[in-house]
């Protein structure tokens, strides 16, 4: 009995989805991604096409108070300076896309102003030539201002805004449809919800290459096997045929710093700030396996170990 | 799984009634649902048991190494992705002591896997094989470290491609049942010898295609070795995903029988290296041998092997009771929560950031969340009051307060009546708590 390689072919295909625009394009971004695209698992070249390989989006978030002290040293003082920040990503650190968390906007800490947001929005798309992805604070009424302001500002960048959730996605939709800017939908674990999100955004009028997936990332230790399955089964949804699951998925990872495995103090378990590399890599390492298209991470470290196991998996190294 | 007409064909046919059964068919029913043993019919042929049993094993061959409660047990997967079903046999994990570094070094390595254990989520989490390499070292070092080795409790793995040495080393493990590692194209003969005389399960590689591997595994099997595990090619990420990948399919959805074994990827200790054992523990991979590694980064991938194998159709659980967060006194907070792990963990983390020190009240609710509980009725006031008496609260914390989940907001009235606390109606989100406890803790 000779061996028969059983390889898959899926009539499903993921859809590619454009980030960024360059001043061909309407905006002013030095370069436009593309993810998406494929129609297998993720890094199955032996059996599909994988025309693009997963992104890493770094984040930038307007305030300190997220941002645990082990990491101040290796970010340095550029986490004071979410402009300076957003720089270091590009410059130093070699992201893809960075994301503006907007954190501060949130009325019941900094709450700071609808203006203050934009500015800094402003500013960031100034600094980085990238393209970049805009998140609110999660205050559905704030959110819906800074949002739309924000979404005004940055006309013709095709900038991703989110996170649109099922209670909370009609401003944040209308804002990204305003401009020609992109569209992250939210769901909590829940492949139903994830596919009613991408009905009711397409419903109000988003179109399907305007948007893109975040299925919930837990972090390594925290239920990182739920988002795992969630993930692979969205993955294969798709693939097996259903056109509304196709979209690109994208997994925030920075999570992993909000763990209390990857950064307590026990000798045992080596020095806290490596483990914490560590943990936010393989947290986005696991995100890719299953499915994941875009990635967002923090730690530069962390970001460069993903890469080079990302050009493994792809074949190089 | 053969039907039972497959099996009846199989049966002498006589309708004898000695395994207690009125005919053969109804024989064979009850063995095509697994509910009698072909044992059963004295005058089954020796062909046809044989024929039965191969068709009736299960995909992927269970092979164990070692023994007593350390022996690890590899192999036995019944599906490609978890959420079908689950992985039943956690990837096996080991560091190598290679005789290239010399023998105080082999020992030393020996020693440190031998400690090489952490206590996460309640239970306890190891390396759980020891390597014993032979490269350029002396072949009496190597064999030194074997004894070294065989007198420590962990399962081992014999390393070497020389089948003299390999017989030596095997003679100095006793009932041990090592790990034989590996036979080749170059030396498969009298390596596949040793393992049939020792009848320890033995490691085929070095095959430069799935098919040449197929074939060794076959021809193994044929000289007679039962319990093989593969090597596939490993030599990029890329190659071990795709080999992994087509291994388990082959295994699984064709019933390939000359694949239908667990697998082994050996790696070293370079950057590119511990995230191909990242992988192997997602991708298939039945054991993986490391060189020694950081700390900083075996806990993670322990951390990664238990999350991944985990039971899908499990909720995993944390144990009911007071649990202090910080260091709570008399006078600090008292909140209450499920005891579904990820909920657990979540409201941990989150009140763990507010610095405040508090009692976390974990009420048993079979590992559900808390709106899954509290539709169920296994988040009631009652069960809640239950749970504050069977801890004594009251004697540990003088505050007569509690704070509950905003999602179950709706108990407030009959839980203040049966416990005669002040009810603090939580936030939706445990996010918001930090918030929250700033504000009561004033």
């Amino acid at each position: 009995m000779g061996f028969d390689a059983p390889r898959e072919k899926y009539p499903g295909r993921i859809r590619e989805v454009v980030i960024g625009a360059t001043k061909e394009q309407g905006g002013t971004r030095s370069i436009s991604l593309k993810v998406g695209g494929s129609n297998g698992l993720q890094f199955h070249s032996f059996e599909s096409e994988m025309p693009h390989r997963p992104l890493v989006v770094m984040d930038v978030v307007d305030t300190m108070r997220v941002v645990p002290e082990q990491l101040l040293s290796s970010i340095g003082p550029v986490v004071k300076e979410p402009v300076e920040w957003a720089k270091a990503c590009e410059r130093d650190w070699g992201a893809d896309i960075c994301v503006v968390k907007l954190q501060s906007a949130n009325p019941e800490e900094e709450n700071r102003s609808v203006t203050e947001c934009e500015t800094l929005v402003k500013d960031v798309l100034r600094s980085v030539s990238i393209p970049i992805m805009v998140y609110g604070c999660g205050f559905e009424e704030k959110d819906a201002k800074v949002i739309e302001a924000v979404s005004n500002a940055s006309k013709g960048e095709r900038v991703f805004l989110g996170l649109a959730e099922e209670k909370a996605y009609k401003s944040i939709a209308a804002a990204s449809m305003a401009n020609g800017h992109g569209i992250v939908a939210f769901s909590n674990l829940d492949i139903n919800l994830a596919k009613q999100m991408n009905i009711l955004l397409m419903d109000f009028g988003v179109k399907p290459e305007n948007i893109i997936m975040d299925p919930l990332m837990a972090a390594l230790g925290m239920g990182l096997e739920y988002s795992y399955s969630v993930i692979e089964r969205l993955r294969l949804g798709a693939l097996l045929g259903d056109p509304v699951l196709q979209m690109p998925l994208v997994c925030d990872c920075s999570c992993a710093w909000a763990a209390p495995e990857a950064l307590e103090e026990n000798p045992e378990r080596g020095k806290p700030e490596l483990r914490g590399i560590y943990w936010e890599t393989m947290t986005a390492y696991a995100a890719v396996v299953a499915g994941a298209d875009l990635v967002v991470m923090r730690h530069p470290q962390a970001v460069a170990k993903l890469r080079a196991a990302l050009a493994a998996l792809g074949g190089g190294a | 799984m053969p039907t039972a007409m497959d099996i009846y064909k199989l049966l002498p046919r006589k309708n004898c009634g000695e395994c207690k059964f009125p005919t053969c068919l109804a024989f064979a029913m009850q063995l095509a649902n697994q509910k009698v043993a072909l044992e059963a019919c004295p005058y089954v042929s020796p062909e046809a048991k044989a024929q039965l049993e191969e068709s009736g094993a299960p995909p992927i061959r269970l092979v164990t190494v070692g023994v007593s409660d350390l022996a690890v047990k590899m192999g036995d997967e019944t599906q490609l992705f978890r959420h079908d079903k689950t992985f039943y046999h956690p990837t096996v994990l080991g560091f190598v002591a290679d005789d290239a570094a010399g023998l105080a070094k082999m020992k030393e390595r020996i020693q440190q896997t031998k400690f090489a254990m952490f206590e996460r989520v309640g239970q306890i989490v190891r390396v759980d094989v020891v390597g014993v390499k032979h490269s350029s070292g002396k072949p009496e070092d190597f064999l030194e470290g074997v004894k070294e080795a065989v007198a420590q409790p962990l399962p081992i793995v014999l390393l070497t491609e020389d089948p003299k040495l390999m017989a030596d080393a095997v003679a100095l493990s006793g009932q041990k049942k090592p790990l034989l590692y590996r036979a080749t194209p170059q030396n498969f003969e009298p390596m596949v010898g040793v393992a049939k005389a020792c009848c320890f399960p033995l490691v085929v590689g070095g095959a430069s295609s799935l098919d040449e591997l197929s074939q060794m595994a076959d021809k193994a099997k044929k000289a007679g070795v039962t319990d093989i595990v593969l090597e596939p090619g490993s030599s990029s990420a890329s190659n071990m995903l795709e080999n992994l990948t087509m291994i388990r399919r082959a295994a699984i959805k064709k019933k390939f029988r000359p694949l239908g074994y667990p697998t082994v990827t050996v790696l070293g200790r370079s950057e590119n290296d511990l995230m191909k054992a990242s992988l192997g523990v997602m991708k298939y991979s039945s054991m993986v041998l490391l060189d020694d590694v950081p700390r900083e980064f075996l806990f993670p991938l322990i951390a990664l092997r238990q999350n991944i194998f985990t039971d899908p159709q499990v909720p995993i659980q944390v144990k009911a009771g007071l649990y202090p967060v910080g260091e709570p006194n008399e006078k600090s907070p008292v909140l209450f929560t499920t005891n579904f792990s990820l909920t657990y963990f979540t409201v941990r983390a989150d009140a763990e950031k507010s610095k405040i020190p508090i009692w976390l009240l974990v009420v048993d609710t079979d590992g559900q969340s808390v709106m899954t509980s509290f539709a169920a009725g296994k988040l009631t006031p009652e069960s809640v009051t239950k749970a504050i008496e069977t801890e004594k609260l009251k004697e540990k914390n003088a505050r007569n307060e509690i704070v509950i989940p905003g999602m179950v907001s709706r108990m407030s009235g009959k839980l203040n009546e049966l416990t005669g606390m002040k009810i603090v109606v939580g936030p939706r989100e445990s996010s918001g708590l930090p918030k929250m406890l700033k504000s009561i803790s004033g």
